[in-house]
Order: structure tokens, then C-alpha cells, then sequence
């Protein structure tokens, strides 16, 4: 097993269910992840995708969904036909309550060695996780358009 | 928000995250390689940076690796950024990069 390239941990002032909905939830997604709707049954072996203004732009496959717990996926890039030949990679999203906050940890691995799919997620999963802690807390979230990340082909 | 200040406070701290963002999940070991800190100090530095939510550890194996966590950042950034300074921020800083850049 390689170890994640990435590992983020955002502590959310909210409950597992809350927070699951969040994750799995188009209305939800929609809000704070530039408008990208997760599309999944979340069982087991189910299909996963992410569809951005009505564009499919990764798909997937669901590895784990122990509600509201642990949420896993694989993931591969659809449009930028670069991408698009990298192996898929993994994402795991880990739910515990501590108190009256909840740790979400989100880890992601698998990368292609100079993997150009690397240098987006790294932009974009510090937004949508931010995005998602101000929307559970606050109810609003300003979205950040995808153009400010500066990720080469997401617009 | 006063942790990710005050963690951020101290050039010994920066200079953990950089090393991190140019190499992301180092044990212990790795971290402490080639730096002019000993090892406690930087168990310490670490201790105060995983506090302020900005490293995080994951275990591997054996191996208990640290990596960057730059979630609060984002946050602050979110609070005083308005969406549209932020491209023209962007802009800005690269510029600046560029013309700062030394010759190599």
C-alpha cells in the first residue's frame, strides 16, 4: 500500500448525519463543491460520479459506505484527455464525532508518478473542504469560482 | 483562528510547513534531516502545528507520517477575500514572484 499523497482534516461544528448528507447530497454539493453534483447510490460497487454544470467530469466506484462514518471511492478524471489516461485513485473520507464537533479527515492517494490530476486536487480540496465546514456552520457559504485556483483546463 | 496565528508566528514553524509543501508525509526522521533544529524541538514545533490544525498525522504501517494541512488557511483566507479579489489576487502574487525571482 503507498501512503496518501494527501491528507486533510477540517474539525466541523455538526453531526455525522449532517456531515454525510453533505458528502452525498447533489443539493448539498452543489453549494460548496463549484457546483458539482455527486451521483451514487453509495453501495458498495455502486458507480460514482461527479457532474459539474451538466458535465460528467469523474467517475468512480464505490469502495466503502458505512453510514456515517467512512466513505470511500475511487476516482478518475474525465475531461482533459492527459488525465484521462492516469489510473484512477482513491478517496477516503473518515466521519468521528468528537464533542460537539466532528473531524473529518479526508485522505487521497494513488497518484501517477508526475501526475497532472495531482496538481488540481491539491487546489481544490482545501476550497470545497473549507466550503463545506462554512455552509454546515453557517448555513452560507460564498462560492470561490473554480477560475481563482488557477487549475490548468477548470474553469 | 488564534492557534493557526500564533502557530504561524515563528520562522522554525514556516520553515516545517515548507518543507512538508515541497515533500508531503514525512515521518519524524525525514523531517528532521538536514535541519539545523534538534529533534525535540521539532517534536515540540510539530506539537504546536498539529494543535492549530495545520499538520496532520496519518498512520502508515509502522510509520506515523506528518502532512500539511492547509484547510484553515483556506478559512482565513475565505474571511477577509472577497470572490472577486481573489483572480486579481492570484495575479498580483505571481507577479510578484516573477519579478522577485533570482536568477538560477
Amino acid at each position: 500500500m503507498s501512503k496518501p499523497e494527501f491528507v486533510y482534516v477540517t474539525y466541523i461544528s455538526t453531526t455525522p448525519e449532517k456531515l454525510w448528507e453533505a458528502l452525498t447530497n447533489s443539493e448539498f454539493t452543489r453549494r460548496y463543491w463549484f457546483n458539482t453534483e455527486v451521483k451514487s447510490d453509495w453501495k458498495v460497487g455502486s458507480p460514482f460520479a461527479l457532474v459539474m454544470n451538466g458535465t460528467t467530469t469523474d467517475v468512480g466506484e464505490i469502495l466503502q459506505a458505512e453510514r456515517p462514518r467512512r466513505l470511500a471511492y475511487t476516482f478518475k478524471h474525465q475531461l482533459d484527455e492527459e488525465m484521462r489516461k492516469e489510473p484512477p485513485t482513491k478517496v477516503t473520507f473518515t466521519i468521528e464525532p468528537h464533542g460537539d464537533l466532528v473531524k473529518l479527515t479526508v485522505t487521497h492517494e494513488g497518484f501517477a508518478k508526475g501526475s497532472k490530476l495531482l496538481d488540481g486536487i491539491s487546489k481544490g480540496w482545501p476550497a470545497i473542504l473549507s466550503g463545506l465546514k462554512t455552509l454546515l456552520e453557517t448555513g452560507t457559504v460564498i462560492a470561490i469560482p473554480p477560475r481563482a485556483l488557477e487549475i490548468e483546463g477548470f474553469e | 483562528m488564534d492557534e493557526v496565528f500564533k502557530a504561524l508566528a515563528d520562522a522554525s514553524r514556516r520553515s516545517l510547513l515548507d518543507r512538508l509543501h515541497a515533500r508531503n508525509g514525512q515521518t519524524l526522521n525525514e523531517l528532521c534531516e538536514g535541519l539545523a533544529m534538534t529533534r525535540q524541538a521539532v517534536t515540540k514545533h510539530l506539537a504546536i502545528l498539529e494543535q492549530a490544525n495545520l499538520v496532520t498525522t496519518f498512520k502508515h504501517g509502522r510509520e506515523k507520517l506528518h502532512y500539511l494541512n492547509p484547510v484553515p488557511i483556506h478559512q482565513i483566507g475565505e474571511r477577509w477575500i472577497k470572490k472577486f479579489e481573489r483572480a486579481k489576487l492570484v495575479a498580483l502574487s505571481e507577479l510578484k514572484r516573477q519579478l522577485e525571482k533570482r536568477d538560477e
